[in-house]
């Protein structure tokens, strides 16, 4: 058990941003079928 | 095991969605009736026609806001005479197939059910806007599978 | 370098896994054409023939033999060369894993098996075609016990340490798969070869869809793992940095152990036979899959971040143009990463419960494995494709080869982007999946479909086009650098495995106690299938005759 990135602080800044832009893709395109079930 | 800060934030979030995904559909699914079709009911695949309610395939009325609409599948179509449903009443769907696997597909509404020999498959479903639609069949069951389909009417009362 | 035996099993391996790439793509050319009404077969000839060759050769042949052919050489570099008896086991496997795909090729193309991959009863094929896909299933079972073996030895003689990344990745996959196949073994050894050979008059359908789809979603996941093991342990090589995280590496891996089988019902969502309570405990453990994956894009992400900045990438994002973008083997494979967002997205979608009423064999899921296994797998194959054949002929892999490998890999990206944007759309709008060409005698709603700038055929039919060209492209690319291409001799020329060092110092020893795995996995598949399975069998209807429909 321990850290692997023992670097005290390895910048990661641009990652977090990504990972977001991502989930933001997943939660638009689920939003999206949902809304169509409910039309249907 | 060490996470980065940023890895928790992540993980909560993409987590925490899931679970309101979950949540949405559980909740919609088992609090309003919207569960996907299925049924455990089961049929002699060789005796369709002369079980009940496939002997008699059709639309039937159940009560002042309900119908039935009995329908047997089989390569390549449907077998169910005139498929008149109202507008806005709700129509319960039972569907088995004498032969292999198919499903039964009304374009532009939820149904959309699996059709397997052996099984009743049953669909709840209410129509909002007359007009004719088109069903159709999305399972592979033959070289005549893209030219199985029917029509059903909604009509207002 | 590898010893030379080894690498000859590995460039069979790779060899018929690109005969089959080479037919099977064929096939999806001839596809698009016929849904375009552009192109009338021969009477000899049926699209549903060539629907079941495309499935079957892409789907499960080029995959399964390329991933033993990356297997073989990866174990073979991280951890020694093979032993006389793994070697001849990894032989055997082979060569049953052949026989079965040319028994179960032959009947298609004989016209006595166009069933599909999925194969679904009482749809009724030649018993050559299960005994084929028996023999397949069998034949990797033997090359996965060969590498277990070799994985045993080295264990035996390094007691107490952690395996490499690669290797651990390795077994864990092969795990998943082993188990992941009682299900097609049972339904087809027990339902299917006695049925299709006569000795039994019937079939119970719904349970022989149960047994596939036990072992049709994780088949989907051993696509997918040789994929995510490139990504984990290739990448950081070819960037120059290590391994992000071993821990959480391995950890995900044996997440997928636990949560990629249980989950086989939301293939099954609108189906009778299984009810609404073990359909959604199914969806909830579908769900439990995702994590692993979620984790997988923080450790990507966080690879190119350290590799950008390493390389003197500044702010937010200067990173992201400090990546080797002019390396085919990274390019290929961040595109196919790329490709995974939707797709993976997408699959969230198919499993959520009733919003598969949505999509349900509809084109949606057609465009949906075109952007997961179709892409995301199969690019990053093909981005290790451009060493990993260089490396195991000690060929050069020369400039010429590398511009057509960015030229196969754009129009790869483009073609598929065409396609299955129009696929997904269509799916939506309602049209059916594996259909021939059809207008449902020009219904107006089937004409509204495919009336769209994007959902049309054509918009299909060049986007088909385009990657049938890419793929003849990665078909040279591979003959050159298989038979052709120079001998390596320079030491710059000489191509490598790029395998990333990976700090295991710090990961915890029970990630590789594989029985609290297995066990857990088993404790799952349990709780998931035992009731809804033992009711299908005890309330059985009569069971179903073959139809042969074809």
């Amino acid at each position: 058990m321990g850290q692997e990135n023992r670097e005290p602080e390895t910048n990661l800044k641009g990652t977090l941003v990504s990972v977001f832009v991502v989930g933001l893709i997943i939660i638009v395109m689920w939003v999206a079928v949902y809304l169509l079930y409910v039309a249907r | 095991m060490h996470l980065h800060k940023y890895e928790k934030i992540w993980l909560v979030f993409g987590i925490a969605s899931l679970i309101v995904f979950l949540s949405v559909v559980g909740v919609s699914a088992f609090s309003q009736d919207h569960t996907p079709a299925g049924g455990m009911e089961t049929i002699d695949p060789k005796k369709v026609s002369e079980t009940a309610p496939f002997d008699n395939p059709g639309v039937t009325q159940l009560d002042d806001d309900t119908y039935q609409a009995t329908i047997v599948a089989m390569a390549f179509g449907y077998q169910a005479p005139e498929l008149k449903v109202p507008v806005g009443k709700e129509i319960i769907f039972k569907v088995t197939s004498t032969d292999v696997v198919h499903s039964l597909t009304i374009d532009n509404t939820k149904v959309n059910m699996m059709v397997v020999p052996g099984r009743i498959t049953t669909k709840s479903y209410t129509f909002e806007e007359p007009g004719t639609y088109l069903i159709l069949c999305n399972e592979y069951c033959g070289t005549g599978h893209h030219m199985m389909y029917t029509e059903i009417e909604v009509y207002e009362q | 370098m590898i010893a030379v035996q080894d690498r000859k099993i590995a460039l069979w391996n790779i060899g018929v896994a690109y005969t089959a790439f080479l037919i099977g793509t064929l096939c999806g050319l001839l596809q698009v054409f016929i849904r375009n009404d552009a192109l009338q077969l021969p009477a000899w000839l049926d699209y549903y023939q060539i629907l079941t060759a495309h499935g079957v050769l892409l789907a499960l042949v080029f995959t399964t033999f390329f991933i033993f052919g990356f297997f073989i050489t990866g174990m073979s570099k991280s951890l020694g060369s093979f032993g006389p008896k793994v070697r001849l086991f990894s032989w055997i496997g082979f060569w049953v894993t052949l026989l079965g795909t040319v028994m179960a090729t032959a009947m298609i193309v004989a016209g006595e098996a166009s069933v599909l991959y999925t194969f679904y009863a009482p749809l009724k094929a030649s018993g050559f075609y299960y005994v084929g896909l028996a023999l397949v299933i069998i034949g990797t079972w033997i090359s996965s016990f060969a590498l277990v073996g070799h994985y045993r030895v080295w264990r035996k003689n390094n007691k107490g340490q952690l395996s490499p990344l690669f290797a651990f990745m390795t077994i864990t996959t092969i795990i998943m798969w082993i188990i992941a196949c009682l299900g097609v073994v049972a339904t087809v050894l027990f339902q299917y070869i006695p049925w299709a050979f006569g000795w039994t008059d019937t079939i119970d359908v719904e349970l022989s869809r149960t047994l596939f789809w036990f072992f049709g979603h994780p088949l989907v996941y051993f696509w997918l793992l040789p994929a995510y093991m490139a990504w984990y342990v290739i990448v950081p090589k070819i960037l120059g940095v290590k391994v992000f995280s071993d821990s959480l590496a391995r950890l995900s891996f044996v997440l997928f152990i636990l949560f990629s089988i249980p989950v086989g019902f939301h293939h099954q969502l609108t189906e009778p036979g299984i009810s609404n309570f073990w359909k959604f405990l199914q969806v909830v453990l579908t769900f439990m899959v995702i994590v692993p994956s979620l984790m997988t894009a923080f450790s990507m992400f966080a690879t190119f971040e350290i590799a950008g900045r390493k390389n003197g990438g500044k702010g937010l994002f200067g990173w992201f143009t400090k990546l080797p973008w002019k390396d085919i083997r990274f390019t290929s494979i961040f595109i196919a990463m790329a490709f995974f967002i939707p797709g993976g997205a997408g699959g969230i979608i198919n499993a959520s419960f009733q919003l598969n009423e949505v999509v349900h064999n509809t084109l949606w899921i057609v465009g949906h494995f075109h952007i997961t296994v179709g892409t995301p797998v199969a690019m990053t194959f093909m981005g290790l494709t451009f060493w990993l054949i260089p490396y195991l002929t000690g060929r050069k892999f020369t400039k010429s080869m590398k511009v057509l490998g960015l030229v196969q890999i754009i129009t790869w990206s483009f073609g598929m982007l065409l396609m299955s944007t129009a696929q997904h759309l269509l799916g939506l709008l309602g049209a059916p999946r594996r259909t021939a060409y059809s207008g449902y005698n020009d219904h107006p709603a089937a004409l509204e479909w495919f009336d769209g700038i994007l959902t049309n055929h054509v918009t299909m039919a060049i986007g088909g086009s385009i990657l049938f060209v890419s793929a003849m492209i990665l078909i040279y690319i591979v003959v050159m650098t298989m038979f052709l291409s120079p001998k390596a001799v320079e030491p710059k020329d000489i191509v490598d495995f790029p395998l990333a060092e990976s700090d295991m110092s710090r990961t915890p020893k029970w990630l590789e106690n594989w029985w609290i795995w297995i066990g857990l996995a088993l404790a799952l598949i349990v709780i998931a299938y035992a009731i809804p399975i033992s009711q299908m069998i005890h309330h059985a209807p009569p069971g179903s005759e073959g139809f042969k429909t074809w």
